[in-house]
Formats: C-alpha cells, sequence, structure tokens
C-alpha cells in the first residue's frame, strides 16, 4: 500500500483561511476486526489504516458489510439490535477504542457520524441542531460563543448563506441536501478527529451530492474522513484511499485496499477490477 | 345450430319464463330483508347515540337548575357560594377541593411511576422481564377499581395510617393510573423514529440523556395525552375513595392550607354525588347538589377528555 | 467568506478517551430507575393479590368451597357468610347487560363503518367514545333519577296501581312456566337485577364497540366487493363476509364488555337495592347485590375478624372471575386479529 504521500502538508483550499495551527485530523488503523450479529460472523478480518486528513472510501455491493464496517469504527454497531459484537482492535492516536475500560460515550465524541437519511432533530432550531452535540454534553457555551459556533460550523458545511437569516426555524423546515449540511455542521461542532460518512448522498438529488462531495474535499483539511458510498463514480472523485469489500458466500471482507487512483486505474485483484469495470455488482 | 337455439330459449326462459316469478318473489325478500338490516342498524346506532345524550341533556339541565339552588332548597339567584361554600351554606365547596386534593396526589405519584416504566418498556426493556411488565401493566389496567379500594383500605386505612385520608385515596388513584401511563408513553415511545436516537448517539451523548432531552421531548405530545386521559378517567372513580377517604362534607381547617391537609378525611365529587343520590327527593338541596356535582365532575372530564384528543389529532411524529 | 477563527480553539474542552472510566455513572442510575418502575408494576399486582389472599384467608379456611355455594349472608347473629348470592348477582346483571348490548353495539358498529356516509360516522363515534367517558357514579344517579322511574312507578292519583316496564312485564308473563317466575313478584320499586342489567348494557356499548368497529374496519374490501359482484345485498355482504370474519374479535369485544361489567360498582350499588337476603331467587325483579356493589357497601361497617375477611373474600373471587375473563378476551382478540390492527386496549 503506498500511502506515504501528503501525510503532513495542508493543501489550501480555496475560500478558506485556516488559522496558524497544527490541529488536524487523526488517522485510524483497523487490526484484525470481526463484527458479529449474535453468532452470525458479517465482517470478517479486516486490516487497514485511514491516513490522517484523507479521505477513506468504502465500496462494494450491498451486503458487502461496508455499513456495517464503517458502524464498528465509532462503536455504534453495538447499539444496533440484534446482540451486536465485536472482536479486534480500532485504535486512534495509538488507544484501542475496543480496550476494556473505555467508554463507548467518549468514542462517539471523538468519532462523529453522518447518516444516510438526514435526522435532524425536529424538536430544534437550526442553531440548536448545530449546538446539540455541545449543549447535550452538559458543555456550557455563552450566548456569543455559542452563536460564534453555530456560524463557524455552519460555514464549513457550505450552509451559512442559505440558513442564517433563519436560523430559528425547526430543523426539519430545510430541503434533504440542506437538512445533511446541517447535520455535517453538528457533527462537525464538536469537534471530532474523525468523521464518519455512511452513504451521506444517497438519499438526496444530484445537485444535492454534488454540494456534499465539495463540501467533504474542502473538510479532509481538517478532519479525517471515512466515506461509505454505493456509487463508485463518487469514491473516485471524492476519496484519497479505497476500499473494496466483498460477501460472497459468507462474512464480508476487504478485498483490496490502496490509493483511489492505482484502485481505479490498476487493481490488484480481478474481483475489483469486474466491479469497477461493472461487470457485476 | 340446434345447441344455439337451445341455449337461447334457456336464457328467455330464466328472464321470462315461468322460473321468473318465483326468482322475482325471491329477490322481492332479500330486499325486505336488506332495507330492514339497514334499519335496525341505523335504529342501533340511533339508540346508543340518542343514550348520551339524553343523559347529558339531565345533567347539564339539572346541574344548571342546581346552580340556583340554596341550602334550605329553594331556589333563587346564582348561587356562587355553591363552589365554595359548605352544604350548610349551600355549596359543595369540600367536595370540589377534595377531588382536587386527591386527584393531583395521585397524579403526583402516578406520573413519575407510569412514565418510568413507560421509558423501560420502550427503550431498555427486551426479553422475559419487559414481557412480564407489560402483561401486567395490562392485566392492572383491567383490574376492576373496587378491588384497588380494597387493597388500600386493607393496608392504610384499617392498618399504617388507622383512619381514613386524602392520601390513601390518592395512593388508589395512583394505583389505578400507572399502568394506564405506562403502556401510553411505551406506545408513544415506540413511534419516535429510530433515527434520532442514533444522531444523539453518535454525536456522543449518553443513552440517559439521549432518551430524556431528545426522545422524550419529541414524543411530549403524545405523553401529556396519555396523563391527560389518565387523570379524567380517575376523577371520576368512586369506589376505591368511598372506602379510603370517607368522603366528608365539611372543610378540614379554616384556612386554605388547613383545606389542603391530606392526611385527614376528606371529601370528593363522586363520593358526594354517591351519598347524596340515596335521599328522598324531598331533600331537597342534597338532590340538586348532586346534580350539580355531576355537571362539575362531567365538565373536568370532559374538557380533559376532549383537550388531550384534540392535541394529538392528526399529529404524527416524524 | 473567510473563516476568522478554527473552530477547533473555540472554547469547549478537547474530547478525551479517558480509559479505565468506564460507562457514566448517570446511565446506569437512570436505567436502574427505570427497571426499578417496572419492577414497581409487577410488585404491585404481587401485593395486591397478596393482601386479599391475606385477608381472606381466615374466611377461606372457616368454610371452605361452600362459601362459594352457600348463599347465606349473615353478619349479625350467627356470623356465616357465603359468596353465592352475589356470585349470581354479578353473573345474572352481567349476562342481562350481554344480551341487551352485543345487538346494539354491533348493530352501531355495522352502522357506522359500513352504513354511514363518512361525514356523519366521524361526529357518531365520537359521541359514543364520550360516552366511556361518562363516570360509573353518574350513570347511576342518572339511573336512579330516569330509568327506575321508567321502570316502576306508581302515579299520584287516587287509586292508581303501579306502572312501568317492570309491571308490564310482570303481568306479561304471569302464570308462564319459566319467565313467571323470572318476571316474578316485584320488590325494590324499581331496583333490582333487571335495572341493574339494562344500565350496564348501556355502561358497556362503547367497550364492545370500540374493539368491533376497529375489526370491522380491517374487512379487507377486496372479500366485500367480490360479494357484491356476484349480486349479493348490502346485508347479505355484511352477513356473509364481514361478519364471519369480525368474528373473532367481536366475541373478543364481548369478552372485554363482559370484563367490565363484572367490575363494574357504582352504577350497580345505586341501582340494584342492595339486600343480602337471598329472597326470591331467579326473581329479576327483586333487589340483591352484585360481587362488586357488596364488597362497595358493606366494606366500611365490616367488624374486623370473619366479617371483614369474607368480604374481602368476595373480593378475591371478583378479582379472579374478572382476571380470567379479561386474560381471555385479549389473548382472543390478540389471536384472531390481523397483524396491523392495534387492538389492545
Amino acid at each position: 500500500m503506498q500511502a506515504q504521500e501528503e501525510i503532513n502538508t495542508t493543501t489550501p483550499v480555496a475560500g478558506t483561511v485556516l488559522a496558524e495551527t497544527a490541529v488536524k485530523g487523526k488517522g485510524m488503523s483497523v487490526r484484525n476486526l470481526n463484527a458479529y450479529y449474535g453468532n452470525y460472523l458479517a465482517v470478517k478480518d479486516v486490516n487497514m489504516d485511514m491516513e490522517p486528513n484523507k479521505v477513506t472510501a468504502l465500496i462494494g455491493p450491498s451486503g458487502c458489510g461496508k455499513s456495517t464496517l464503517i458502524r464498528t469504527l465509532n462503536r455504534m454497531h453495538e447499539v444496533t439490535p440484534g446482540s451486536p459484537r465485536v472482536e479486534g482492535e480500532v485504535s486512534i492516536d495509538g488507544q484501542n477504542i475496543y480496550a476494556a475500560g473505555i467508554d463507548p460515550v467518549r468514542v462517539r465524541r471523538l468519532i462523529g457520524m453522518v447518516f444516510q437519511k438526514p435526522n435532524p432533530f425536529p424538536t430544534m432550531s437550526i442553531s440548536e441542531n448545530v449546538l446539540a452535540g455541545i449543549k447535550l454534553n452538559g458543555g456550557r457555551i455563552g450566548r456569543k460563543e455559542g452563536l460564534e459556533i453555530v456560524e463557524q460550523s455552519l460555514r464549513q458545511a457550505a450552509l451559512w448563506d442559505e440558513v442564517k437569516d433563519r436560523l430559528s426555524r425547526s430543523g426539519a423546515s430545510l430541503s434533504g441536501g440542506q437538512q445533511q449540511r446541517l447535520c455535517i455542521a453538528r457533527t462537525i461542532a464538536v469537534q471530532p478527529e474523525i468523521v464518519l460518512m455512511d452513504e451521506p448522498c444517497s438519499a438526496l438529488d444530484p445537485i444535492a451530492t454534488l454540494k456534499i462531495e465539495n463540501l467533504i474535499e474542502e473538510l479532509k483539511s481538517q478532519y479525517t474522513i471515512v466515506i461509505v458510498t454505493h456509487n463508485m463514480q463518487q469514491a473516485s472523485r471524492v476519496s484519497d484511499y479505497t476500499a473494496f469489500m466483498l460477501a460472497t458466500d459468507g462474512p464480508g471482507h476487504l478485498i483490496e485496499f490502496g490509493p483511489t487512483s492505482r484502485i481505479f486505474t490498476k487493481p490488484t485483484e480481478k474481483r475489483t477490477e469486474d466491479y469497477i469495470t461493472g461487470r457485476f455488482g | 345450430m340446434e345447441s344455439q337455439n337451445t341455449l337461447r330459449r334457456t336464457n328467455a326462459l330464466e328472464v321470462t319464463g315461468k322460473n321468473s316469478a318465483i326468482e322475482r318473489a325471491r329477490f322481492a325478500t332479500r330486499r325486505v330483508v336488506n332495507l330492514i338490516m339497514a334499519g335496525l342498524v341505523g335504529l342501533a346506532a340511533l339508540l346508543a347515540v340518542g343514550l348520551l345524550l339524553v343523559i347529558l341533556y339531565y345533567v347539564v339541565q339539572r346541574g344548571f337548575e342546581s346552580f340556583f339552588v340554596r341550602a334550605d332548597g329553594t331556589t333563587g339567584p346564582f348561587n356562587f357560594n355553591f363552589f365554595t361554600a359548605t352544604p350548610s351554606e349551600g355549596g359543595i365547596g369540600p367536595a370540589i377541593l377534595g377531588t382536587l386534593i386527591v386527584v393531583g396526589l395521585g397524579a403526583l405519584i402516578a406520573i413519575p411511576i407510569g412514565v418510568l416504566a413507560g421509558v423501560y418498556l420502550s427503550e431498555y426493556g427486551r426479553g422475559r422481564f419487559a414481557f412480564a411488565v407489560r402483561f401486567i401493566a395490562d392485566m392492572l389496567t383491567g383490574l376492576p377499581s373496587i378491588i384497588v379500594g380494597v387493597f388500600v383500605a386493607t393496608l392504610l386505612v384499617r392498618n399504617t395510617f388507622g383512619h381514613y385520608s386524602g392520601l390513601a385515596g390518592g395512593i388508589a388513584l395512583a394505583i389505578i393510573m400507572a399502568p394506564i401511563i405506562a403502556r401510553t408513553v411505551e406506545e408513544v415511545l415506540k413511534l419516535v423514529p429510530n433515527a434520532l436516537r442514533e444522531a444523539s448517539l453518535a454525536l456522543g451523548v449518553p443513552q440517559w440523556k439521549t432518551i430524556v432531552k431528545v426522545v422524550l421531548p419529541s414524543a411530549i405530545s403524545g405523553i401529556i395525552t396519555g396523563v391527560v386521559l389518565s387523570i379524567a378517567r380517575a376523577a371520576g372513580e368512586t369506589a376505591p375513595l368511598l372506602l379510603t377517604i370517607l368522603g366528608i362534607e365539611n372543610y378540614n381547617g379554616n384556612n386554605f392550607i388547613g383545606r389542603l391537609n391530606p392526611m385527614v378525611p376528606v371529601g370528593s365529587l363522586p363520593t358526594t354525588i354517591y351519598t347524596n343520590a340515596g335521599y328522598p327527593p324531598n331533600e331537597v338541596f342534597r338532590i340538586s347538589s348532586a346534580w350539580g356535582a355531576s355537571l362539575i365532575l362531567i365538565t373536568i372530564i370532559l374538557i380533559f377528555s376532549l383537550l388531550a384528543r384534540w392535541a394529538t389529532r392528526g399529529k404524527k411524529v416524524r | 467568506m473567510a473563516v476568522s477563527l478554527d473552530p477547533r480553539q473555540v472554547g469547549t474542552p478537547k474530547p478525551r478517551l479517558n480509559p479505565g472510566e468506564g460507562r457514566s455513572g448517570a446511565d446506569a442510575i437512570f436505567r436502574g430507575l427505570t427497571y426499578f418502575s417496572g419492577f414497581a408494576i409487577i410488585l404491585l399486582l404481587v401485593a395486591v393479590a397478596m393482601v386479599l389472599l391475606f385477608y381472606s384467608s381466615e374466611a377461606i379456611q372457616k368454610f371452605g368451597l361452600s362459601f362459594i355455594s352457600s348463599d347465606t349472608w349473615d353478619a349479625s347473629v350467627d356470623n356465616k357468610f357465603g359468596a353465592w348470592q352475589f356470585i349470581f348477582g354479578t353473573l345474572t346483571t352481567s349476562l342481562i347487560a350481554l344480551l341487551l348490548a352485543t345487538p346494539i353495539a354491533v348493530g352501531a358498529s355495522l352502522y357506522i363503518s359500513e352504513y354511514a356516509p363518512r361525514w356523519l360516522a366521524t361526529p357518531v363515534s365520537f359521541v359514543i367514545e364520550l360516552l366511556a367517558a361518562v363516570p360509573s357514579v353518574i350513570f347511576g344517579f342518572w339511573a336512579l333519577a330516569v330509568v327506575v322511574p321508567i321502570m316502576y312507578n306508581v302515579p299520584n292519583v287516587k287509586g292508581a296501581g303501579p306502572q312501568g316496564v317492570m309491571p308490564f312485564l310482570h303481568d306479561l308473563f304471569k302464570g308462564w312456566p319459566v319467565l313467571g317466575d323470572i318476571f316474578g313478584r316485584i320488590t325494590g320499586s324499581g331496583r333490582g337485577y333487571f335495572t341493574a342489567g339494562i344500565v350496564l348494557a348501556i355502561m358497556i356499548l362503547p367497550t364492545i364497540m370500540s374493539i368491533s368497529r376497529e375489526i370491522i374496519k380491517t374487512v379487507p374490501p377486496l372479500q366485500k366487493e367480490g360479494m357484491l359482484a356476484l349480486g349479493a345485498t348490502k346485508w347479505e355482504t355484511i352477513n356473509k363476509a364481514v361478519l364471519p370474519y369480525a368474528r373473532g374479535g367481536i366475541i373478543g369485544g364481548v369478552g372485554l364488555g363482559l370484563g367490565r361489567a363484572l367490575g363494574e360498582t357504582m352504577a350497580v350499588t345505586m341501582v340494584i337495592g342492595g339486600s343480602v337476603s337471598a329472597v326470591g331467587k331467579g326473581n329479576l325483579f327483586t333487589t340483591g347485590h352484585t360481587m362488586a356493589s357488596l364488597v362497595a357497601t358493606q366494606f366500611n361497617d365490616a367488624k374486623a375478624g370473619l366479617n371483614l375477611s369474607a368480604v374481602v373474600a368476595v373480593g378475591l373471587v371478583l378479582l379472579l372471575i374478572s382476571a380470567i375473563i379479561n386474560a381471555g378476551s385479549r389473548l382472543l382478540v390478540h389471536f384472531t386479529a390481523p397483524d396491523n390492527a392495534s387492538l389492545r386496549n
């Protein structure tokens, strides 16, 4: 796996001026990860490394386990029904999030998630939604500070201009694409290290999808992003690294992992090549 | 050729031939039966509706009239005292206050327990313990209220406290209300989409906070409806109160705080109705105040029920 | 559109993993509270059963099974107690109520679901639901004022005899073999088992109707259309396609109505006359008690000891009977209802 290029430099992205800071996203490493529902093995023996400040895409046909895998990365797998269980290690900063004595709640404050279907809190306004992660965790912020956070997060999510005049309106009053960007704003408002996205565009129209893809490109300068997508073109547009999974006869497992440019032009596995070229899936 | 003619002849027979007379007669009977049944069915509905209207009519008319009756049985101008004074001064004030005390106590006890149990059933409960809780809650809602009265009376009135009290009545009502609230809360919470819980958990919010600050608020209107409906039901319960509060007629103290004392016997609207209804017709004030109490009680219950249903008509949690 | 602040430098604390902390204590406390409340519900039923059993044990031990079959209830002289007349009273009044209420309830439900125009169906069913909200004691009071005089009244005219439904029925069936005894000598001036049954019937109408209406609504339109297309009349469609399909649910609704009738206390107490002398068994026009009305009237003055124990024992019998009927009806509705109907009360 060639993962050496561009680890420690930040690429200035049009429209943002970064403060002079070394605060960036972290990397994540997955070792021997197995995910179960009761006795049923859904994902088998995954080993991979997510590079910091890069976008890693998980692709594969339906049912290959990519959604299950991404949910193990922030310990959300264990809240799905069906006796979920995880074996193996997922480490961030050298720390295994599945080690004994680690509170999964804390893990989720470090690793955020955006879901397939936008789910803003319907009883909260737009600004309340953005601040929800902070407020619900008991964070005490003054009104001025809160407004600053709301503006920053909404700007980062490319939503500020569209909603700045109606921040007190309900979160549910926006269009699908706007709701999803609101959820992204909400997720990044708590300053996670890593942002996971589980098919964030599959419920959106092409224009909204394009906006979010541009957003991902901007966000990666500050966060490490892992995205599940069933759309190969999206993966090739948006990601730096791609992992291809399959679940033919048995649990889902990793077929190939590498830089996106190589996966899509010179895959080493034939099955990868078949999937990329549309011969199946 | 020949078969075709036979066919045509058969058809002609059916339409104009001998059989048609019987057929037409049979069909006529069927139509008559149909009409009769339609009539009976309509009559049944009319009867059901009519009964309620008749009951309401009596209660409203005689109840309203009772507001003009004075303590000695004579009629006069509108008696505002009716709502605050004691019977000797022409009112049922203690009964109204008693109902407020007893229902208020019941709600105070039943709401926390009921809501928490409902949260348990919806958010945490899996497996046999949850099944048992649910099943028993359903059974409790069908318990005859007189049995609840016996339970509280033997435990608290005959034994622990040793005397009738508003508190015992409140506890009896709480026992009736809690299972209803628990099941209602469970049903309403189950309607909250899972996506909301996941969104909150993914933000790193612990489960208990997710429930308290995200799930419960989205279901709040349904919860309030359930609570209000169970309060409306408790307000009309008589049997358990009969055994626990004694149903007195006068106030328990001279000032407002003293009258709120729950540790002594109190009155209530339903027990007042029951007691006064048993008097002969020449006790004019007693009979008329029973009607007045009925009107007040039914008004409270109907307002609560209507409010609760109106607040959630057509409302769905998205 | 320059970003002036790195959001990570705004003053919220940076999240840390803090190994060794485990799950937060607040989660466990809250969870424990909800478990405890669920447990309290179970504890409640257990407590009620235990208290009833404990207090009725004295009477049960003294009289054994004869408690159920004996119809003597003597608290003053002999201290002998038997519950049969009250069991009889409960069953009789409930039976009358069911016989009267079921056809009306089913008919009215059919009307709302099948015959009524849309604009009428909603207000009508709404009105009938209101009937369910009227408290029992108001029913009883109204019945005392309105129904009892209809049953029996003596006009204030010189030499006039009693009039009303009860004298009418009594004279109609006088001398008949069975019915003559059922509609026998009138005591109680209009109160009694018959009147109580009628009042109960009115009260359980909405109970039976709510279930029936739900289940009638779930009959697939395809079945009805099939019959109509075959040339059936509306009534025949209902008789042959709707009712058989809905039968299980309707029976369940009737069962729940029965369950409610068994436990009804106040209205029955007010119109049944309250006599413990078991005279004129089988005669609907005499006064008596049901289990519920007996407990309601005798509990407060019962002397501690055997007397109180006997009263509680009557309550226990009532509890058992109504629990069985209620559980049975729920199961019936559950198993005969289609999966999408939310028929649990």
